[in-house]
């Protein structure tokens, strides 16, 4: 009986990180345009768009490959199993032990692989451009984060995310100058991976300072549709760890029964709506970066993340 | 106990028979095919032999001596662990890369250059592993390296492979010369040169030291640490691509073996500091050898300056297990000796078949340089496939090898804050985020290899014509990518079978993996970190279909070729696509400046004026300039000086030997 509501507990994240994802984009699209005074889309503009792609035709570059065409599930599939394995509403669920948080960082680096490899595949330069500002960005994104799961896990003692998530709502962590450094690190890493103002502009096409779309510019129909909604999930996943990590208050488990886990979904959702609201102001108020002032920015999250992580070895206490 | 090793023993044997056989058929047409057949079966005999003997009892030694070599000492042979796990690691990467061989090979154009040499090759490396005593590794080594030496300049005609020749050559000698101080170090005043005797005996700390500073210096030459590396990327890539892939995928390896062996076994409890040096050394290789190679635009060269950092990232690993052991932590020792182990055997998979990838792009397209290809996915399928399988891999991307072997080192640096030495606890977290910096670079790296040769379209005629190659290759090719899946997938298998290795040289092991529930890896505790590749990949190929079959389920089918979107331009010229030197050009910018001191120039025409604008970039190898260029300086300096004494008269020469003399004899008296 326990295995089948673990199952079902799993199976329920796994659909709600699918289906949560692309209301939370709409939510931050609605504030920003807000913050703006204007009246914004509709809050479910983006499920009609995903309707809309998948029923439109493909249209292919001519000299497009196989890979071209396989891409987009894989990047699909790698960004919708690292968000089902970070603990959105309740921990301890049933395959968390598959893979700790390097394992889900990794993950989404195979997702960038493949994308910045589909970006070449047509060899036009607009995707080669994108292809090479993405992994320049990853090249100092990934060690920072690689580092700021250092931090977590010197301060929690496992890198195994539900491990993490209880620790950190346990009353012994306390104010901690190393996690602070995390945080902020984490929080522009979340940023520069999910392509948001100020190293990248989710809404611009065709500029020549553009990344991520850059890449995805020849894709259309279907394979957009999936593309879109695997960066939808990475953002969900990004304030999921965030949330998880750093508030992990009413954070319900698997073993605690129902009551718990209502408790939790409840708690997510107040914690996702809080952070896309900061994300929008913040969004709303910086003005993006030129590219080459990216790596300045990435260089001080990861320092950052570098001496949040010196700190611990030094002392576990700090 | 001696009949295995003795049995094993007959294996070089039989190569060397090969050797001399293929020395004096090497000019006939069917060749090629009887000597990389007889390497093939040889290398599978050796590897079942030791398959056996690792079935039986894993742990057991077997040792023999032969009535060779020295007079009145004999050369000793021994087969334990270590051995049987880098003999593994030699006749799986021999055995494959002959079957490669045996379809590339026809393709040589002078095989007589090849053949010899090749299982004269093998067997040296063969023999380095089974060594016993000092004298005979060093012959072995030295075996080794001139055998490859021979194979390096098999296209001699080349001035560029010359010149890496005779900067190997130099290399090679210089390594083995740090050796044979090092193990006469090891010796001691009582000269047994016996390994036995030198386990048994312990140096004392000024001697220890010294020894593992002249074991960096020799193994790690031979396997590439910078700031020895500088003719590694230079000659792996000169040989035939096969004779790349055994360089680059197993003789750094059989360095590995040699430091590991030394300084491990016969050393007995290394010093704290130790471990400092060898995470420093390794971590700054990883950094700049991966940096080298995304600056690179010849795919073979790339290839080896990408071993560089692979090499790195186990030197790093082994310098974390020797500080555990030096603590007498032998579990997170054995956590970090494991991963190291675990990368050796990941790195020979991955980067042969990647070299087997680039001879099968060179068959194909009779080019190496990455600026000429491209479009190579649509004219090599199954190439493509492979070599794709190959750069995930050495990436680090999950669910396949590479990942997994690194993700037991990132475990390791995690047990480091329990180290008492502050030297240590400063440098690990800094090592570790070199190791991340260098794994995300390597991905960036691969991005290129693959995207700028096989992507796109093609960049000139013979790429566009080129032919898939022979089913020869492409089945070694599908092996070694095949094993990459299966060792990221079961990593327990693997990390089970290295238990007795580590069990012999550091007194513990990783707890059994094979028994925990659905396969994962358990390094500590459950609780603290798990990884399960097997599950991750099911996960990833579920929901990769799931969607599939959604999509085709419900959303349209039409698909429409068109051209690609040039923002209302015609890109119809392939070379206004992004090239190799393009795609690198961000992360010059933002690390090249001080790895490299790279300065971009850009020289503008005068207005109204025709010829084109230029980008200069002009990059500078540190490692040259610091050490190579003062120390060639000085040789340069010095025999110009000594010149003028060729072309003295009779009298000057009899009174220099008169003044010699004196000072002998001078020197004798005084001497106390």
């Amino acid at each position: 009986m326990a295995v089948i509501l673990e199952l079902a507990v799993q199976g329920a994240q796994m659909l709600s990180v699918l289906l949560l994802a692309p209301l939370l984009i709409g939510f931050v699209r609605k504030m920003k345009a807000r913050l703006v005074r204007r009246q914004g889309p509709s809050l479910i503009q983006p499920y009609r768009d995903l309707v809309r792609l998948m029923r439109k035709e493909v249209v292919l570059a001519d000299n497009a490959s196989w890979l071209f065409r396989v891409t987009p599930y894989l990047i699909f599939a790698a960004t919708w199993v690292a968000a089902a394995l970070v603990p959105t509403f309740a921990t301890g669920l049933e395959f968390s032990w598959a893979a700790d948080l390097i394992v889900i960082v990794a993950l989404l680096g195979s997702a960038r692989f493949f994308q910045a490899l589909a970006g070449m595949d047509v060899g036009t330069s607009f995707g080669g451009i994108g292809a090479s500002r993405e992994v320049m960005i990853a090249s100092l994104a990934e060690p920072a984060m690689l580092l700021i799961v250092f931090s977590l896990a010197l301060v929690a003692g496992a890198t195994q995310l539900s491990t993490v998530a209880a620790f950190m709502g346990s009353p012994e962590v306390g104010l901690r100058v190393s996690l602070g450094m995390s945080l902020i690190a984490l929080v522009m890493v979340a940023i520069a991976e999910n392509a948001r103002i100020p190293v990248d502009n989710p809404a611009t096409h065709l500029e020549l300072t553009m990344v991520h779309e850059a890449m995805i510019l020849e894709y259309s129909g279907r394979h957009l549709a999936m593309i879109e909604l695997a960066s939808f999930l990475k953002l969900l996943l990004y304030m999921s760890l965030i949330s998880c990590v750093f508030l992990p208050w009413g954070l319900g488990s698997a073993v605690g029964g129902s009551k718990s886990l209502a408790i939790g979904a409840v708690a997510y959702l107040g914690k996702l709506a809080v952070l896309a609201i900061l994300l929008a102001v913040f969004e709303t108020a910086v003005a993006k970066m030129r590219v080459f002032r990216v790596p300045d920015f990435l260089g001080a999250a990861l320092m950052l993340a570098l001496l949040g992580t010196l700190l611990l070895f030094v002392s576990r206490s700090l | 106990m001696s009949s295995t090793v003795a049995l094993l023993l007959c294996g070089p044997a039989a190569l060397l028979a090969t050797a001399i056989l293929a020395a004096a058929v090497s000019r006939l047409a069917a060749a090629t095919r009887l000597v990389y057949g007889a390497a093939l079966v040889i290398s599978a005999t050796l590897l079942a032999i030791v398959a056996s003997h690792l079935a039986g009892n894993p742990g057991a030694v077997s040792a023999t001596t032969l009535p060779l070599g020295l007079p009145f000492t004999g050369a000793r042979f021994r087969l334990d662990g270590l051995s049987a796990f880098f003999l593994v690691v030699v006749n799986l990467g021999g055995g494959i890369t002959s079957l490669y061989g045996l379809g590339y090979g026809r393709h040589e154009p002078a095989p007589h250059r090849v053949l010899p040499f090749y299982p004269a090759f093998l067997a040296g490396m063969n023999l380095v592993v089974l060594a016993d005593d000092a004298f005979s590794f060093l012959l072995s080594w030295e075996f080794m390296s001139l055998a490859s030496w021979a194979l390096v300049m098999a296209h001699h005609r080349d001035e560029a492979n010359r010149r890496a020749g005779t900067i190997y050559l130099v290399m090679a000698s210089f390594g083995t010369l740090a050796l044979l101080l090092a193990f006469g170090t090891l010796a001691g005043p009582a000269g047994t040169y016996a390994f036995d005797a030198m386990r048994t005996a312990h140096p004392g700390r000024f001697a220890a030291g010294a020894v593992l500073v002249l074991m960096l210096l020799g193994a790690g030459s031979k396997a590439g640490l910078v700031p020895l590396h500088a003719w590694l990327p230079l000659a792996h890539p000169a040989a035939p691509s096969h004779v790349s892939a055994l360089m680059s995928g197993i003789m750094t390896k059989v360095a590995v073996y040699g430091f590991i062996r030394v300084v491990f076994d016969l050393l007995g409890e290394p010093a704290w500091w130790s471990g400092i040096a060898v995470l420093l050394i390794g971590g700054v290789t990883a950094v700049l050898g991966i940096l080298h190679a995304l600056m690179e635009k010849d795919l073979k060269r790339l290839l080896a300056y990408s071993t560089i950092e692979n090499i790195g990232v186990i030197f790093a690993s082994l310098g974390l297990a020797l500080a555990f052991k030096a603590n007498a932590m032998p579990s997170a020792a054995a956590l970090a000796f494991t991963a190291a182990l675990f990368h050796v055997l990941n790195h020979s998979f991955f980067k042969s078949l990647l070299f087997f990838g680039a001879g099968a792009v060179l068959t194909a397209a009779g080019e190496r340089d990455m600026e000429k290809l491209g479009g190579l996915i649509h004219r090599l399928p199954v190439t493509s496939f492979v070599f794709l399988v190959g750069c995930v891999s050495i990436s680090a991307l999950p669910p396949f090898n590479g990942f997994a072997s690194e993700w037991l080192i990132f475990q390791a640096i995690l047990r480091s804050p329990e180290l008492p030495q502050w030297g240590l606890k400063v440098i690990v977290p800094a090592v570790g985020g070199m190791l991340a910096l260098s794994a995300a670079l390597a991905a960036a790296c691969f991005v290129k290899a693959f995207g700028i040769t096989f992507l796109g379209r093609a960049r000139s005629a013979v790429a566009e014509r080129a032919r898939e190659v022979d089913r020869w290759s492409l089945a070694a090719m599908a092996v070694l990518a095949a094993f990459c899946l299966i060792a990221g997938i079961l990593p327990g298998l693997v990390i089970d079978g290295l238990s007795p290795v580590t069990l012999s040289l550091i007194g513990d092991r990783m707890p059994v993996q094979m028994a925990e529930p659905w396969l994962s890896i358990v390094p500590i505790a459950e609780s603290r970190s798990s990884y399960n590749g097997l599950l991750v990949f099911v996960f990833i190929a579920v929901s990769a279909s799931l969607a599939a079959f959604f999509i085709h389920r419900f959303a349209s089918h039409a698909l429409r070729r068109g051209i690609a979107w040039g923002c209302g331009f015609d890109e119809a010229v392939p070379a206004a696509q992004y090239t190799a030197v393009s795609f690198a050009q961000p992360i010059r910018r933002v690390f090249g400046g001080f790895a490299f001191r790279a300065r971009e120039t850009v020289e503008m025409p005068a207005p109204g004026a025709l010829e084109p604008a230029r980008l200069k970039v002009d990059m500078h190898d540190p490692a040259w300039e610091i050490f190579y260029q003062p120390i060639t300086g000085a040789i340069d300096f010095a025999t110009e000086r000594l010149n003028h004494l060729q072309f003295l008269t009779i009298r000057r020469y009899l009174t220099l030997v008169f003044v010699y003399l004196v000072i002998l004899l001078l020197v004798l008296a005084l001497w106390p």
